[in-house]
């Protein structure tokens, strides 16, 4: 495992030799904040000193951004052809995997952590629950990590990565739009209510719902921690192949 | 050292190595020859552990390829085909990042090691440059830099010479030349004239089988005369 450190480095450093990581830190942020500014967000108007109206646009906002991170994570590899001098290094697949995901995940959560003068105004306007607030800082990035799984594995069956963009922001799209109260009713009409129940409970939107509001319920730690177990799983079976 | 036997990878309904078996000792430079699309690239990379063989197996250095395929690893310097490289990173950070996976993990090894692969194939003036910004030649050396961080017993190149203009090919010649003496060393190419200048023993294949395995000399005296091209075009023919 000592093999992951020079991979996790190569990896996120990678992000910034090239532009990748500063358009992509900017962009985040620029976003992310002016939706809490809007008129959707209502950050001002609500009159409270809380970051909800920033964090709350999360699961939408991840379901574009995160691809846009995981893509190239396999599929520049397999196009470039460096992934033959990757796998014919000692290392295992295992650890190929990880220390590439462990690498997105940690500038997904350096992205996340740098909306840190959000959190510093509404300390400066107001007098916030620090403890809610981390609890969203938490809740974010493990729901990142969740993210990036499904768009790693989706990275590693094509060296296209329009196609594994496409692909990811399907797959994750699903996984928010599981929690819609409108898509469960649907989905309680053609199915027992007890099936659409499981369905819905794989939502990313009520297990990041719950972080936001200064809950850190283990179920939803256990929730977005092994969907990345699995989807790393799957990643490792999806590159021995 | 290295030890093929009866090899064979299928690809849809096409056999692309039909149950290929030679043996390199330490010491020796094979030649490994056939026309574009016989199975040259195939064979190395399943003796690499890239891809798995379907049939047959592969040791280095009494090690098998399939069961251990990270000890294996360690003892090979593979450079693939059209050398590839991270184009993003200098030619420093690349091999400082193969350094470190090869196992040099403080700085005054990590050096010593780059260092000296950077003298060997001439590379110190390009060290700051990123890998994208070089020509051909200069990143085939990269990979071959790449390949022979860690000295490794074993040497196996996909078309070392390949895009390099005729100085730089003598150059990598004589490098492989003066290895060799305790490597075991395969190298795969179409240039018939490197069979001559460097190898000990040749290996022709044509359609996934073998269909010469010899040293240089034996095989110009299949037909007295003749060219070694010519020969090679009856072989595979």
């Amino acid at each position: 495992m000592s093999q992951i450190r020079p991979l996790f480095k190569r990896e996120f450093f990678g992000y910034f030799r090239s532009p990748v990581a500063y358009v992509f830190l900017v962009s985040f942020l620029v976003i992310s904040v002016s939706l809490a500014f809007s008129r959707y967000g209502n950050f001002f108007k609500s009159g409270t000193a809380s970051l909800e109206s920033y964090f709350i646009f999360f699961p939408w906002l991840f379901m574009f951004i995160v691809p846009a991170v995981g893509m190239r994570l396999w599929s520049e590899e397999k196009k470039a052809g460096t992934i033959e001098l990757l796998f014919t290094l000692p290392i295992t697949t295992l650890e190929a995997v990880l220390g590439k995901f462990l690498a997105g995940w940690a500038f997904l959560a350096l992205a996340i952590l740098m909306s840190f003068p959000m959190a510093l105004t509404v300390g400066f306007l107001g007098q916030p629950d620090w403890g809610v607030m981390a609890a969203s800082y938490l809740g974010a990035i493990l729901m990142a990590g969740a993210y990036l799984g499904i768009c790693a594995l989706t990275s590693a069956l094509t060296k296209n990565q329009v196609i594994s963009f496409v692909l990811s922001l399907a797959a994750c799209a699903v996984f928010v739009f599981l929690g819609l109260s409108s898509f469960t009713t649907t989905l309680e009409s053609v199915l027992p209510v007890s099936v659409a129940d499981i369905i819905s409970n794989f939502s990313f939107v009520t297990h990041f719902d719950a972080f936001t509001k200064g809950i850190i319920d283990p179920k939803d730690v256990v929730f977005f921690l092994s969907l990345m177990g699995f989807t790393l799983f799957l990643n490792v079976v999806a590159l021995e192949r | 050292m290295i030890e093929v036997t009866g090899l064979v990878k299928t690809y849809g309904n096409k056999r692309a190595v039909d149950g290929i078996s030679f043996k390199v000792n330490r010491g020796e430079i094979l030649g490994f020859l056939g026309p574009n699309g016989a199975g040259k690239s195939t064979t190395m990379k399943m003796l690499t552990g890239f891809i798995r063989p379907d049939a047959g197996s592969a040791t280095v250095g009494g090690i098998d390829v399939t069961k251990d395929p990270v000890a294996v690893k360690r003892q090979l310097g593979y450079l693939p085909e059209s050398a590839p490289a991270y184009p993003e990173m200098t030619v420093e950070e690349f091999l400082s990042f193969i350094a470190e996976v090869r196992g040099f993990r403080t700085t005054t090894q990590k050096r010593e090691r780059i260092e000296h692969v950077l003298g060997l194939t001439h590379l110190s003036s390009v060290r700051s440059q990123t890998i994208e910004t070089l020509s051909k030649g200069y990143k085939q050396r990269v990979g071959f830099a790449q390949a022979l961080i860690h000295n490794p017993p074993a040497l196996i190149l996909d078309e070392p010479t390949d895009g390099l203009d005729p100085n730089q090919k003598n150059e990598v010649r004589s490098l492989i030349k003066n290895m060799a003496a305790e490597k075991a060393v395969i190298l795969s190419t179409h240039i018939l004239e490197e069979v001559d200048a460097i190898c000990t023993r040749v290996i022709i294949i044509a359609r996934g089988q073998v269909v010469a395995d010899e040293t240089p000399n034996a095989l110009r005296a299949r037909q007295a005369g003749a060219r070694l091209d010519e020969i090679f075009r009856t072989l595979t023919a």
